[in-house]
């Protein structure tokens, strides 16, 4: 992921240059905060024994899982899908800062590039733009583009940091660009805030609500403290504001914004929109592509309107404007809308439970053993449709990553039941 | 996520995780008969298992009505002291055992509902989730594990209600870098699988003679991950990507798609079927908003 900032001897060479002025190494600095005292515990007869995690971790999950489904229940969700997000950089003096290690501007980069690649990854229809605040003015770094690509060089092309940060000529910027694209879009920006204040030309509380009234859904993640401007913006604008307490907590909250937002149904008008599901041209055939304006043979993709030759999708074909996709992009979404239901966990009786005995011996879906210490029923979780068990970790994988459950799956459905219903 | 396989685990140490299609509503059409089939198979997995020590065999069996595992070579270290089938190997005797009980079990559940004649699918979206589940616990497991990849050995035709199911299960694998090979052999192609290995960078092939299944089976799927990129292996070519309207279930070229849940159709309509949302300014075409866009900026 870093790989290309790594020395050949495995250490980061920002981390060197700095840690040989202050005089403590790099070996060192990873024991500052290490406590690993704290990770053991006594267990009954006074022996030591590391924290089992996965319970915790699971029991975090679970939770986690419940507060999504309290807020999805009854109604019938609906996500933001097609989104045009802009990313905004505070790049004033407050981003030199080392409290972040190597500054905060380092790890705001390193955090937006894998960010911006989960982005793409979860919503392969929607778009982002980059600015940042530098001397009090908003840049516009990139345009609204949907290949990753592009936004990771110019990110990374310019990481200087310099003067005063500006809210409102940020949100202003942004405001001006989001104005622009079609109705159907959901318009969203993520403020990346650094300094403890903002040097304005206006009134920010109008700019907030021009911002308001446009449906812009403004979310901020601070790096220092909380601000009273940032936590208004976001609520004015139904938006999230969160402080990150360091790098890990940071990654975290960044990447809870890459999967769609609950959609506002009045926040964008549906519309039916027009693309076209290009052919792969074929082995050897040769023409001018439209992206880079040369001859390339073999891989690529003909717009079906214009027959003008693209080479990624998804793209919008610079002659005819089509937006051009392929049936995977649109799948990827596709487990947004139809989620499914958490597992119910299984209360661990005595051993008189007959059925769960039967059943319960093996997890469905990897086979693993469900019997914890001593041949007694461990930790496990149930399908309430297909009725089988799962293991605690392929719970967890089934509803982050999979979204199918294997049992439903296996389980013949009628062949009535229509194409989108699970 | 996915980890790099250790310097002590060597390179070439695969997990082969084989999805068969016992699928009885194929199996009486065709003129290869299903045993002729399954000896090509276990020929196929003695190869595997015989081209390094640490190689592992898992085998899930896709039936019409249900899924289940089969054979997981990891269980049997030792062979089983007697087999009751003369002439085969004891190393198989429990996999054909248990074959046998998962078909008869499958027919019974077939018989107990009513099926549709005209599309006979299997349920190719379950075994392919429990086949990542086990990847995923394999992943679990620490360091030392052999790589994985599926194989699917599949002769049904697509089912098009567990299409978004089998999408889910081929990005989840793209995510585990698992790669999905994919031999047809059926009659009509199998637009699924050839997406499954394009997504996922496996190899699709699907042979025109049965008889040789075996040779096509050692030479194109038995290599292992390390060892692919020295082997001429075929090519994707012609993958069909376009997406089939949600209404008459045509593929289309250019279609229309509702903003909300994505759905895709072929001809304009005032509201969306499968969410209901109204749509507004129906004369308000994506691309022309678009195009003006595109002109402000010519130069990036």
């Amino acid at each position: 992921m870093s790989n290309q900032r790594k020395r050949p001897n495995g250490e980061r060479e920002e981390d060197d240059e700095e840690d040989d002025a202050e005089g403590i190494g790099q070996w060192e600095r990873a024991y500052v905060d290490d406590r690993s005292w704290e990770a053991l515990q006594e267990d009954e007869s006074g022996l030591l024994r590391p924290i089992d995690t996965s319970a915790i971790y699971h029991a975090q999950y679970r939770r986690r899982l419940r507060m999504l489904s309290a807020a999805a229940a009854g109604t019938r969700i609906q996500k933001g899908l097609i989104r045009y997000l802009y990313i905004v950089i505070d790049f004033s003096r407050a981003a030199a800062e080392t409290d972040f290690r190597p500054s905060r501007m380092a790890i705001m980069a390193k955090h937006v590039e894998a960010f911006i690649r989960e982005f793409f990854d979860q919503n392969p229809l929607s778009q982002i733009g980059l600015v940042s605040i530098k001397n009090g003015i908003a840049h516009t770094l990139t345009d609204l583009g949907g290949s990753p690509e592009s936004h990771i060089q110019a990110l990374m092309g310019k990481l200087e940091a310099a003067g005063d940060s500006s809210l409102q000529n940020a949100l202003e910027l942004v405001h001006e660009h989001l104005n622009q694209i079609p109705s159907y879009g959901h318009r969203e920006v993520l403020i990346l805030y650094s300094a403890l204040s903002t040097s304005d030309p206006g009134d920010i509380m109008e700019t907030i609500q021009k911002c308001k009234k446009s449906r812009l859904r403004c979310s901020v993640i601070g790096l220092s403290a909380e601000m009273f401007i940032c936590k208004h913006l976001c609520q004015e604008t139904g938006g999230l504001y969160s402080v990150a307490v360091d790098e890990v907590h940071l990654k975290d909250l960044l990447l809870e914004h890459a999967p769609p937002p609950p959609a506002i149904a009045e926040f964008a008008i549906s519309n039916l929109i027009k693309m076209g599901f290009p052919q792969r041209a074929a082995e050897g055939s040769m023409a001018i592509c439209s992206c880079h304006k040369e001859v390339k043979i073999g891989a690529g993709y003909t717009c079906p309107r214009c027959k003008a030759r693209v080479c990624e999708l998804p793209t919008e074909c610079t002659i005819c404007g089509l937006t051009l996709v392929s049936s995977p992009h649109l799948a990827r979404s596709y487990h947004h809308l139809f989620p499914i239901a958490p597992f119910d966990e299984v209360p661990t009786l005595s051993s008189s439970n007959d059925p769960r005995r039967k059943l319960g011996k093996s997890c469905f879906g990897c086979q693993q053993s469900l019997l914890g210490a001593g041949n007694k029923p461990g930790p496990c979780v149930t399908c309430r449709k297909c009725k089988h068990y799962f293991c605690l970790d392929c719970d967890i994988y089934i509803h982050e990553s999979l979204h199918n459950c294997p049992g439903c799956e296996s389980t013949h459905r009628p062949k009535s039941v229509s194409l989108l219903e699970e | 996520m996915a980890t790099v396989a250790s310097k002590l685990y060597s390179d070439d140490v695969s997990l082969l995780v084989l999805l068969l299609d016992t699928n009885p509503l194929f199996w009486s059409n065709t003129s290869t008969t299903f045993s002729q089939f399954l000896s090509h198979v276990l020929a196929f997995l003695n190869a595997v298992l015989g081209l390094n020590q640490l190689n592992q065999v898992v085998v899930i069996a896709t039936g019409y009505c249900s899924c289940d595992y089969i054979y997981d070579s990891s269980l049997t270290l030792s062979g089983n002291s007697e087999s009751g089938r003369t002439g085969m190997p004891a190393l198989f005797a429990s996999f054909l055992e248990k074959l046998e009980d998962f078909i008869v079990k499958d027919e019974e559940l077939i018989k107990e509902q009513e099926h549709d004649e005209r599309i006979a699918s299997s349920l190719l979206s379950g075994s392919l989730s429990m086949a990542l589940c086990y990847i995923q616990r394999v992943f679990r497991s620490g360091h030392l594990h052999p790589q994985p990849r599926i194989l699917c050995l599949q002769g049904s035709p697509d089912g098009p209600e567990q299409y978004v199911a089998v999408m889910n299960s081929i990005f989840s694998a793209q995510r585990l870098m698992v790669p999905i090979d994919s031999c047809y052999i059926g009659t009509q192609n199998s637009a699924f699988l050839q997406q499954a290995s394009y997504i996922t960078g496996g190899v699709h092939h699907a042979p025109k003679q049965l008889d040789g299944l075996f040779q096509f089976l050692t030479t194109i799927f038995a290599t292992d991950l390390h060892t692919r990129s020295f082997v001429q292996l075929p090519k994707p070519v012609g993958v069909d990507f376009r997406a089939s309207c949600f209404c008459h279930k045509k593929t289309i070229d250019m279609g229309y798609v509702c903003s909300v849940c994505l759905s895709i159709f072929c001809e304009h309509h005032k509201k969306c079927s499968t969410c209901g949302s109204v749509f507004g300014q129906s004369k308000l075409d994506g691309a022309s908003t678009v195009s003006e866009k595109k002109r402000k900026a010519p130069d990036s």
